[in-house]
């Protein structure tokens, strides 16, 4: 479904990415953890289409797609989905018309009937449920005025209401107090499936409590040094990142 | 033709006034216009060398033969008329047409009597103390030829008296509509708001083309706030691209009373609006608000100048305009400050958003201050979409076309946020909408 091949990618002319090697199947759960600055924003930015971000080598395979060609909408269209670390606030667009419009336009590329505005509703009650999302935030604007949980838990409640195939969480964890997290995983959990692929992003292996990966890999300094199944986050959680890093080097 | 050959080319606008008769009788008039008339007469148009004048030239005005609009059987028919109604708002209503009442559209029924809205002229063949008193007292003939001349060709417009301690039931809509007739004509409406004690309006002014009509309009408004008096006042410009437009709007205001102005400008060739207000007793405040958009060859300028004349005064001024295409816009907030005035609080803020290489703003806003115990603030801003913000909606599967546009919106519409009129409201947003590169694309958000 998703298959990264030696990916090097540049930010204002600085080299982030050094030769990623990465391979999801349908349905897999993937985490990423690596210490600050070892890229792990990049990789989620560059798989998302991100202006700024420049790939200077290597290939992203997406179910059958080259994804790096695609523009960022494209990408929506085809089920890639960015929950992001820093939700942006945009006033005067209003959270639940931006929604109906996201749904709209993914079924409209995929050759699928729109909603319609009954249709719709039914569709954002039973996903609100799913991360305990308050109906008053739905018709504030994008994000603005949310506090930093209500943000993250709005990005689950699009990728809820969005059902992508593959959704990249960047650091959805950080920022939220442990019943937030709760709330945001047990949200995540229950969107997984056989089909759905998902990639976790995080410094942090306390999500990980909570969602549980199939593989866990290590990013240091632009690629993946360690690769492991959940136990490696517990071991990376126990030793620190300077352990791996080290031991890697040696 | 040199410049000064010019600005002197008003022989037309003297020749007109000549026509115009003389059926006012009262003294007091006849030498207000005729006092303004050789003010304009010296004066000429203003030209770009005057610091006020500087990045608005108004030779296009000056070198077109614009003639008086006289001509009364100019007719607008009520499907389009009401196609620029405020759909579902129930007002008193004044129509004039080329600058010209028309009592046939105007709808002032049920109006209660101790208020007074009716035609300038009116007003004037009534005469009264009260006009006396207050018109063309707040407009300056001196600081702008503009204003001269339309005092000159005092005539038609709007006149409105809200009584001591009354609050009018309804808003009171003013529609000037242009449309093209023989050759290029001249409208000067002039409105004069007397509001007493305690008294309470909303007034819509609309100026609006039909077609691409030719006709340049120089619009005065004057307002005297008696104290604790509110107005909340709508400029609506929509005037025709091929059509020139010259507004200006004076405030006097008393003791605690208030002024809040919402400027919308879209339409227009070249267009300049003034804005002063006049902060003359304590406790005044004023706010300004106001949304200029512009495209292709559009040159659209917004004054504005405070006077904290008096202690525990308040101005807010919050301006944005959106430029595209190799249009032009020009944005000059003024405050002062005078010597006696302690405690007011003063703040400013002009943003611009520009959609195209070619689009040119000029901003700047002034903070002349003299006393030493105030709060004042101010900036300006010009730049591009938010790249983030742009982001984020192309990742929620938004084509960038259609998130520009919404952005776009979005900034626009915050001018329009506090609007308590929905009616009012709908028909702005729409409007903004409408003046979008990709109008369609939205419609859907916000139509909803």
């Amino acid at each position: 479904m998703l298959n990264i091949q030696d990916l090097h990618a540049k930010v204002e002319d600085k080299e982030i990415l050094k030769g990623l090697n990465l391979n999801i199947k349908a349905g897999e759960v993937h985490a990423i953890m690596g210490p600050n600055g070892s890229g792990k924003s990049t990789l989620a930015n560059v798989l998302a289409g991100k202006n700024g971000y420049e790939v200077t080598k290597g290939s992203v395979e997406y179910d059958g797609k080259d994804l790096l060609e695609l523009a960022p909408e494209e990408r929506a269209w085809a089920g890639v989905f960015l929950a992001f670390q820093y939700p942006v606030e945009i006033p005067g667009v209003n959270n639940v018309y931006l929604l109906k419009a996201a749904v709209n336009a993914i079924r409209k590329n995929r050759g699928e009937q729109e909603l319609d505005a009954v249709e719709f509703l039914s569709l954002v009650k039973e996903k609100m449920k799913l991360v305990k999302m308050k109906e008053d935030l739905l018709n504030r604007s994008v994000n603005e005025g949310f506090s930093g949980g209500e943000k993250k838990r709005n990005e689950i409640f699009q990728m809820a209401v969005l059902e992508p195939k593959l959704a990249i969480l960047d650091e959805t964890d950080s920022g939220l107090d442990i019943d937030a997290l709760k709330i945001v995983s047990e949200g995540v959990n229950s969107l997984r499936n056989e089909e759905r692929s998902i990639i976790l992003v995080t410094h942090y292996q306390r999500l990980l409590d909570y969602i549980k990966p199939d593989y866990v890999h290590v990013l240091s300094n632009g690629k993946i040094i360690k690769s492991g199944g959940p136990e490696l986050a517990l071991e990376l959680e126990e030793k620190g990142y300077d352990w791996i890093v080290e031991t890697e080097a040696a | 033709m040199s410049q000064e050959n010019m600005n002197n080319n008003i022989q037309h606008y003297l020749n007109d006034f000549e026509q115009l008769g003389d059926n006012i009788k009262s003294d007091w008039f006849s030498e207000q216009r005729q006092s303004a008339l050789s003010l304009f007469k010296e004066s000429g148009f203003p030209s770009s060398r005057q610091e006020n004048w500087k990045y608005t030239d108004t030779r296009p005005i000056a070198k077109k033969e614009f003639l008086h609009s006289s001509d009364t059987s100019v007719s607008i028919s009520s499907d389009q008329i009401d196609a620029v109604r405020f759909q579902g708002l129930d007002c008193y209503e004044l129509v004039f047409i080329n600058g010209i009442y028309s009592i046939d559209h105007s709808r002032i029924q049920g109006l209660p009597e101790n208020i007074v809205i009716e035609n300038m002229a009116a007003a004037l063949a009534k005469d009264s103390e009260l006009l006396e008193k207050h018109l063309a007292r707040y407009a300056d003939n001196k600081v702008s030829p503009f204003t001269a001349l339309n005092t000159a060709f005092i005539q038609h417009g709007t006149y409105i008296n809200v009584p001591k301690n009354t609050a009018i039931d309804k808003p009171i809509n003013i529609l000037y509509l242009s449309k093209n007739n023989d050759q290029p004509f001249a409208s000067h409406p002039r409105n004069l708001i007397v509001m007493g004690e305690q008294s309470e309006a909303t007034l819509i002014e609309s100026y609006i083309g039909i077609d691409d009509a030719n006709y340049f309009t120089n619009a005065v408004t004057e307002v005297s706030l008696s104290a604790s008096a509110i107005l909340k006042h709508y400029k609506i410009q929509q005037e025709s691209l091929n059509a020139y437009h010259i507004g200006n709007l004076n405030v006097m205001q008393g003791k605690d009373s208030r002024f809040e102005s919402n400027s919308i400008s879209l339409g227009g060739s070249l267009v300049r609006n003034d804005i002063h207000g006049h902060l003359a007793a304590e406790g005044a405040s004023i706010v300004m608000n106001g949304l200029y958009m512009t495209d292709n060859k559009q040159h659209i300028d917004n004054h504005t100048r405070v006077d904290h004349l008096k202690p525990n005064t308040y101005s807010t001024e919050t301006y944005r305009g959106v430029l595209n295409g190799k249009s032009r816009a020009v944005f000059n907030g003024k405050v002062v400050v005078h010597p006696q005035a302690q405690k007011i609080e003063a703040h400013q803020n002009n943003a611009n958003l520009l959609l195209s290489d070619d689009a040119e703003i000029d901003t700047k806003p002034e903070l002349e201050i003299y006393a030493d115990d105030v709060k004042c603030s101010h900036g300006a801003t010009v730049g591009q979409l938010d790249q983030d913000m742009l982001f984020y909606l192309r990742s929620r599967a938004i084509d960038e076309e259609t998130a520009k546009s919404l952005l776009t919106y979005a900034f626009a519409d915050e001018v329009l946020k506090d609007i308590s009129f929905a009616p009012v409201k709908n028909r702005l947003e729409y409007l903004i909408v409408g003046r979008l590169p990709d109008a369609a694309l939205i419609r859907e958000f916000t139509n909803e």
